[in-house]
């Protein structure tokens, strides 16, 4: 285990290293010139070339990606273009919001469409199974949006159970913190919630095939027991790969979920700054988020060996 | 009152292309203590036979009918809360394939432990201490270290021994073996033979023995069954069915097996192959099902079902040719 966790730990080094590079190359491979953006419509030429100068876009590539990854592994992210504050104070204004509505997606949607998947491998052919892969073909054709306007009109405009929009720490009361986050992690969590359901299905349809499910049986165990006790923890690794890959999903989808509901969250720092073309906050938002999608796959690596014994590394 | 009698049992499977008259009308009774074999070709319905008695039957596609009286309940009138309550406790059963009828990622201990908590109400920590009795009772070498092992950890052999230790946990009164030694090679077989039996007489538990093996039949059986295309053919005692098949069914079957008596030990005295094929089992057939291969075969056996009919004390058979021996009364 700790051995399996020092190679993977070494191994996410390396995969954040190259990520940074792909990160700081964004600067190049971008349309426009970030200097002529930032200098505005009326720059003259001269004020254009001081801004590149600033930015030390005039100097060789490798020597300021070199630069630039000396500064990030000493926690330095660079300040903003716009705003002149740190890069790291930036986001670390940004990242409650955006973690709370993280982790609740993902607890809804696992609480959810984990049992809806179970139940509905275990009925599957009748009614309620066709119900629940309905539903779940639904959410994953309806965008984002749309689903975040429809339930915001219901339940907080018309049934006002949830407020409209904004964002309430959770220094300011755990209720007023959850009652915040509910519709805009339904929202988010939709397209995830389907993936999960589906894939949970899938697994437990050929786990409930499998003859330990018919010894189970035999034994007398109850069909709860079957399902989550004996099905759920062979059909565990799917579930957990597809919790893990749809996190990027999440990511993406923070974003549109945060301007709908007007969340101050990292989405919405990500949003501004590529509009503003404030190239190191962009930098570090991205590096931040790709550290966190390899690092929870490594906490899934290390939940495969938890859940099925025969996997080793 | 026999400990279970099984009676006119229909197990039939609505398929896309007909219904799969998979067993058909047969009529059986076990007493206590006693071993009733079951053979017959591949697909002749002996595993859902025995799945029927436990009612472990998928419904839909599957449907019973009939009586299943075990110590004198109809388990096909019980609610499914009643079932499971017999499940594993008085009723437990043995899989052919021990690669693959245990859990994968629970522990040895937990899965022999599990009946012993549903049934008796043992906590985890005494139903943990009686597994590690029970891996010891079925011979595994250091079972306080096995009881903490998953099922991959163990040879083909010692996982079956330990479904025979999750069969036996609770002492069942009738144990349903499915073809428990097919899967694992010769020495092995005998091991895991002598083990049922010795484990047998030590419980007292009946056993409803599927197996394809007629030197198994002879060494443990009481009595036999033959089953044709989810029918029964012929039922006698051991002895009696090897000297004296009545059934043409029987005869092919037994057509390569060495005489009773020589050493069967070991030998992988198999059912003999019959010309032909199992009819159909979807199609309406009047006739006796075993018509199209059988050498003694006339037209009334294509026309006219032949009915079980007592041939000699204690011996049915269903054929219009067997010969009859009653003693007179
Ligand atoms: N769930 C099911 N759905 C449809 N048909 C089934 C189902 N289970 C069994 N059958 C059918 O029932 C028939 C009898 O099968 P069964 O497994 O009882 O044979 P068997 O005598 O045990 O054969 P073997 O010696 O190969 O184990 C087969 O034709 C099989 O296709
Ligand atoms: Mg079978």
């Amino acid at each position: 285990m700790l051995a399996l966790a020092a190679r993977r730990i070494i191994a996410t080094v390396i995969v954040m290293a190259v990520v940074a590079l792909f990160v700081f190359s964004l600067l190049y491979l971008a349309p426009g010139d970030p200097a002529a953006v930032i200098a505005g419509d009326q720059a003259t030429p001269a004020d254009i070339a001081r801004i590149r100068q600033s930015l030390g876009l005039d100097r060789p590539f490798f020597i300021r990606f070199g630069e630039w990854f000396w500064r990030i592994l000493q926690g330095d992210l660079g300040r903003s273009i716009f705003t002149g504050s740190p890069v790291s104070e930036l986001i670390g204004q940004r990242l409650g919001p955006t973690i709370s509505l993280m982790v609740l997606t993902v607890a809804f949607a696992v609480a959810i469409a984990v049992p809806a998947g179970v139940f509905a491998a275990s009925k599957a052919g009748t009614w309620v199974d066709n119900c629940f892969m309905s539903l779940a073909v639904f959410g994953f054709s309806v965008p984002v949006f749309v689903i975040g306007y429809v339930l915001a009109y219901v339940f907080a405009l018309q049934l006002e159970w949830f407020p409209v929009q904004g964002y309430t720490a959770l220094a300011d009361g755990v209720w007023p913190w959850f009652q915040s986050l509910v519709l805009p992690s339904i929202t988010l969590g939709c397209v995830y919630m389907a993936l999960i359901a589906r894939i949970t299905r899938a697994s437990m349809l050929e786990v409930l095939q499998q003859e330990y499910i018919r010894t189970a049986r035999s034994k007398g165990a109850a069909e709860l027991d079957i399902l989550f006790v004996h099905a759920l923890k062979n059909a565990a690794v799917p579930i957990i790969t597809i919790v893990g890959i749809g996190i990027a999903l999440l990511i993406g989808g923070a974003v549109v979920t945060e301007s709908v509901f007007a969340i101050p969250g990292l989405g919405r720092l990500t949003v501004d700054a590529i509009m503003r073309r404030d190239y190191p906050v962009i930098q570090g938002v991205v590096l931040l988020f790709s550290f966190v999608y390899v690092l929870i796959n490594l906490l899934i690596d290390l939940a495969y060996t938890l859940l099925d014994p025969r996997i080793r590394y | 009152m026999a400990l279970l009698e099984v009676e006119d049992l229909q197990t039939h499977f609505r398929t896309p292309d007909g219904i799969n008259r998979s067993v058909d009308g047969v009529t059986f009774s076990i007493e206590s203590g006693q071993t009733l074999a079951l053979v017959g070709e591949s697909g002749c319905g002996k595993s859902v036979t025995a799945m029927s008695i436990l009612r472990l039957i998928p419904e839909p596609p599957g449907k019973m009918a009939g009586k299943i009286r075990f110590m004198g309940r109809n388990l096909l009138d019980l609610s499914d809360k009643e079932m499971r309550g017999i499940r594993g406790n008085d009723i437990s059963m043995i899989f052919q394939e021990p690669m693959n009828s245990l859990n994968p990622v629970l522990t040895i201990g937990r899965q022999i432990g599990e009946t012993l908590r549903l049934h008796q109400g043992l906590s985890q920590k005494e139903a943990e201490q009686r597994a590690v009795d029970m891996l010891s009772r079925v011979g595994i070498p250091e079972p306080t270290r096995r009881v903490g092992e998953y099922p991959h950890q163990l040879s083909g052999g010692m996982r079956q021994r330990v479904m025979i230790a999750i069969a036996l946990a609770c002492n069942p009164k009738l144990l349903i073996a499915d073809e428990p030694t097919t899967a694992l090679d010769v020495t092995i077989q005998a091991q895991i033979l002598d083990l049922v039996r010795d484990l047998k007489t030590d419980i007292g538990a009946a056993i409803l023995l599927i197996t394809h093996d007629l030197g198994v039949v002879a060494e443990v059986a009481d009595r036999v069954i033959v089953m044709y295309a989810g029918r029964k053919m012929e039922e006698a005692s051991v002895p009696e069915l090897f000297a004296n098949p009545k059934h043409p069914y029987t005869e092919g079957l037994l057509g390569a097996i060495p005489r009773l008596g020589s050493s069967l030990r070991g030998a992988t005295a198999r059912l003999s192959e019959i010309p032909g094929m199992v009819p159909n089992l979807k199609k309406q057939i009047d006739g006796c099902l075993f018509s199209e291969r059988c050498y003694k075969a006339t037209d009334i056996c294509r026309k006219i079902a032949p009915g079980l009919e007592e041939k000699a004390p204690g011996h049915v058979a269903a054929c219009h040719y067997a010969s009859k021996e009653m003693v007179p009364a």
